[in-house]
């Protein structure tokens, strides 16, 4: 700190009310720039990540995955599953608590699973094979199965959105079409809601009567031991005043600044680098099937091999440290990495292309392609990709919007020249990708699909024989056939893995890899 | 004047009202979603759809603008799709660091505009006139932006004078808030002082030229006094219609300061609210800023008849 700022912020200081003196403490705070503002305080009502990161601050759960994506316990201290693969039993750990100081009871777990699965589309998978939840006592429930099935530990450890976290029965008990008033969790942070100034701060405090467990942390689960006092989300929408924030030491950790701004950051000594997230992100180019030509599967299986994932992967993140060509469509790096079914494709083989296009008596009828332009980690895939399929002798009418017009608009059905559309791409974090269940783009359920509404009944076998699975050798043989079948049938194509480092002060230790930014086991020296 | 205050004051009524009958229907035509952006990015139809039928917003819109007018007129602006708080209250909070920072930049406008201005009229042709012209033409030609990153590298990532961003409430001490509010308030001035200063400069020039100028200089009044008292005196209504023109102005500026330096006033409010398509507190905000342009307008109209005693209503 300079001179001049030290005296005016003497002065600064020697002005303000006697308050102040109060408020300062040896408290150890943790200054944390959140990827956007948290409006909703709901992770169940929304799916949106911010809200998802407020809620490992606040909530726990019952599962966790770790480092190598493996589902872990976590406030499960013992569970099993019955010889005949129809029950399981957990048990909850010794000690658990709700912010208030209530003890956590299965009372307060069972109507959290179904405000969970009653939103969450591998919850609500999850629950088709579910005959009943029980409790046996208040440490104790029974989740009693319909058939065997592989889902139950994959759906309730799942580490992004929406993910199952635990509520007390009185917030459980919402309608999960309306929000929770009650923020009492039992995680390892209580959030502060009198402290809370939307749009410039969320404060939350450590929860003195949480017990973490004894392994050390991994990905989502273990010990989730806090060493700050207090941690304060504050939102910086303009990314380098969030980078001159961190580099003037008023912030301590910015959860993704984007890469343009990496050399900025690795030049100065004083902060550093962390990928936090080692799964990564994937870019998606989006089908929609039901209009032309995406209604042809071998017009869409055309795009698949015009396009190719550097092209993508250079156009948004440039670095080759921070992406990787990647064919898998369920994660490299993952138990289900196979390249099967596209071992030829995403190689910008234009030929095959335009081969496949005279197949399918291409017309020439433009699709409409919906081009982001005000996010920036979007911005450059819709001209990459019109490129691309140009080259290989599509017509491509790209408009521009921004991202909330895609949003609202990629739910519409019309057509597109009535406001619907044909296409437009997107990026997921791999933490919502890990399996066929789980990825929403593989979804092929014709209505119950996502946007884009792909339709087609051996996807949707294939998804289902792998929820019925429980051996994982036979769930991977049932992915690779699932992804030659969407080479087959595609209703997405996956353009590449990318990594978005968080940035912090060398004085900032200890931060957790996960598929989501978790602040428990971080210190500030 | 009472009848005209009273005239003037219903007159902005119908004026309200055709705002909010277009920040309404503009709203509703664009192709916009907030149940979707709501529902987050990954969120099925039907997770949607429940969330449009919460919010009302499967209702026909002659429907939704009968709802919402008929609050706003008990003075119900409803309550925001996101926060889950009254639109009222949202408003109330932010508030305090828009009032902070316009105050402010108001001050250092008339602090360093007038004077200049009128440096440069009195030195007219000199080097002085010639570059404070120069410091016009620049301050009015950069964006705010620009000049907000330009004076965050210089105070405060070179020399760590002042702080990047952020706000401190008045009540948490009154130090910490003006040394927060010193680059917002100084970005957002320049281009006000580049053109107040030029409309001061030019409006006394005019005014130099005067006999009656030449009166007092001849009966030995100081040049101090014959700029002050004649000639400013006799150029301010043009000069207080800029910067009436310019207040309302201002609240474009703040939008923009705000977002560089995250200060959770109503312009960012506003841009929040915008991308978010939190249309009741876009309604609200956006009645408020017309109703503050109006009122800005009449105070001017007022003012002129204080510096003018041949203005009457």
């Amino acid at each position: 700190m300079s001179t001049m700022r030290r005296v005016l912020s003497a002065l600064a200081v020697a002005a303000t009310l006697p308050i102040l003196a109060t408020a300062a403490s040896a408290q150890k705070t943790l200054r944390f720039v959140p990827h956007s503002d948290l409006k909703i305080l709901d992770p169940i009502w929304t799916t949106a990540y911010v809200v998802r990161n407020h809620g490992y601050m606040v909530y726990d759960t019952l599962f966790g995955m770790d480092d190598k994506g493996e589902i872990k316990p976590q406030m499960v201290d013992t569970y099993k599953l019955s010889d005949d693969k129809l029950t399981w039993t957990m048990t909850l750990r010794d000690g658990l608590t709700w912010h208030d100081g209530a003890a956590v009871t299965t009372e307060d777990i069972i109507p959290s699973i179904k405000r969970w699965a009653a939103k969450d589309s591998m919850g609500q998978k999850m629950m088709s094979f579910v005959d009943s939840i029980t409790a046996k006592d208040p440490k104790t429930f029974e989740i009693k199965l319909k058939s065997p099935t592989g889902l139950v530990l994959l759906a309730l450890g799942k580490p992004s959105s929406n993910v199952p976290f635990m509520m007390p029965k009185r917030a459980a008990e919402t309608d999960p079409n309306k929000q929770i008033e009650d923020f009492t969790g039992s995680g390892p942070f209580v959030f502060k809601r009198d402290e809370w100034a939307p749009g410039s701060k969320i404060v939350y405090t450590k929860f003195a009567g949480y017990k973490p467990r004894s392994e050390p942390p991994s990905g989502t689960t273990g010990g989730k031991v806090v060493k700050v006092d207090r941690v304060e989300w504050l939102p910086i929408r303009d990314h380098q005043q969030a980078v001159n924030a961190l580099l003037a030491g008023e912030v301590d950790y910015i959860e993704a600044p984007p890469h343009d701004l990496h050399p900025l950051l690795k030049a100065n000594k004083n902060v550093y680098l962390f990928n936090w997230n080692p799964l990564g992100n994937q870019f998606t180019f989006r089908f929609n099937v039901l209009h032309k030509p995406f209604d042809n599967d071998k017009i869409r299986q055309a795009i698949l091999y015009a396009l190719n994932q550097e092209d993508f992967l250079k156009a948004v993140v440039g670095s080759e440290e921070y992406y990787k060509v990647c064919k898998a469509m369920f994660i490299c790096g993952t138990p289900f990495e196979t390249t099967a079914g596209f071992e030829d494709k995403l190689e910008s083989n234009f030929k095959k292309a335009r081969e496949l296009l005279a197949e399918a008596k291409y017309d020439g009828t433009p699709f409409l392609l919906m081009h982001s332009t005000d996010l920036q980690v979007l911005t450059n895939l819709a001209p990459v990709a019109k490129s691309l399929m140009e080259r290989a002798g599509f017509k491509v009418d790209m408009q521009s919007m921004d991202w909330q017009t895609v949003v609202a608009r990629r739910s519409k059905k019309d057509a597109p020249s009535a406001g619907g559309w044909n296409g437009f791409l997107t990026s997921w974090v791999a933490g919502d990708l890990l399996n066929p269940v789980m990825a929403g783009f593989a979804n092929a359920g014709c209505d119950k699909a996502m946007f884009g509404w792909p339709c087609d009944e051996k996807i949707e076998k294939l998804r289902d024989d792998f929820a019925r699975e429980t051996d994982s050798g036979k769930q991977k043989a049932i992915v690779e056939a699932l992804q030659r079948r969407l080479a087959e049938y595609p209703t997405y194509a996956h353009l590449g893995q990318w990594y978005n480092h968080g940035a912090l002060r060398n004085n900032v230790k200890g931060v957790v890899a996960s598929p989501a930014p978790v602040l428990w086991n971080i210190s500030v020296e | 004047m009472g009848g005209y205050l009273l005239r003037r004051i219903l007159s902005t009524i119908p004026v309200l009202a055709i705002v909010a009958v277009f920040v309404f229907l503009m709203l509703r035509l664009t192709p916009s979603d907030p149940a979707a952006i709501i529902a987050g990015d990954y969120a099925s139809s039907e997770q949607i759809e429940g969330i449009r039928e919460r919010l009302g917003l499967n209702e026909p819109i002659l429907k939704q603008f009968f709802i919402w007018i008929g609050g706003v007129l008990r003075g119900d602006f409803g309550e925001s799709f996101f926060y889950k708080k009254q639109v009222a209250e949202l408003i109330g909070e932010r508030l305090e660091p828009t009032l902070s920072l316009s105050l402010l930049t108001i001050f250092l406008v008339l602090l360093i505009a007038v004077p200049i201005g009128i440096i440069a009229a009195h030195n007219h042709g000199t080097w002085i006139d010639r570059f404070v012209m120069g410091f016009s033409v620049l301050g009015f030609s950069v964006p705010v932006f620009v000049v907000g990153y330009i004076l965050i590298y210089i105070f405060a990532i070179t020399l760590e004078w002042l702080p990047v961003q952020g706000y401190q409430r008045i009540s948490d001490g009154v130090g910490g808030w003006l040394l927060r509010l010193i680059l917002p308030a100084m970005t957002l001035s320049v281009v006000f002082i580049a053109f107040i200063a030029r409309m001061t400069r030019t409006s006394v020039l005019e005014v130099l030229n005067e006999d009656y100028i030449r009166t007092a200089r001849a009966k030995g009044q100081t040049e101090l006094k014959v700029l002050i008292r004649h000639a400013l005196a006799n150029a301010a209504v043009p000069i207080l219609t800029i910067i009436g023109l310019t207040v309302a102005i201002l609240i474009g500026g703040v939008v923009v300061t705000e977002s560089v330096y995250t200060l959770p006033g109503l312009g960012l409010l506003t841009v929040d609210a915008v991308l978010a398509r939190d249309y009741p507190t876009i309604q609200a905000v956006i009645l408020l800023f017309s109703f503050a342009y109006v009122l800005i307008n009449l105070l001017v109209d007022v003012a002129y008849t204080f510096l003018d005693p041949r203005i009457r209503y």
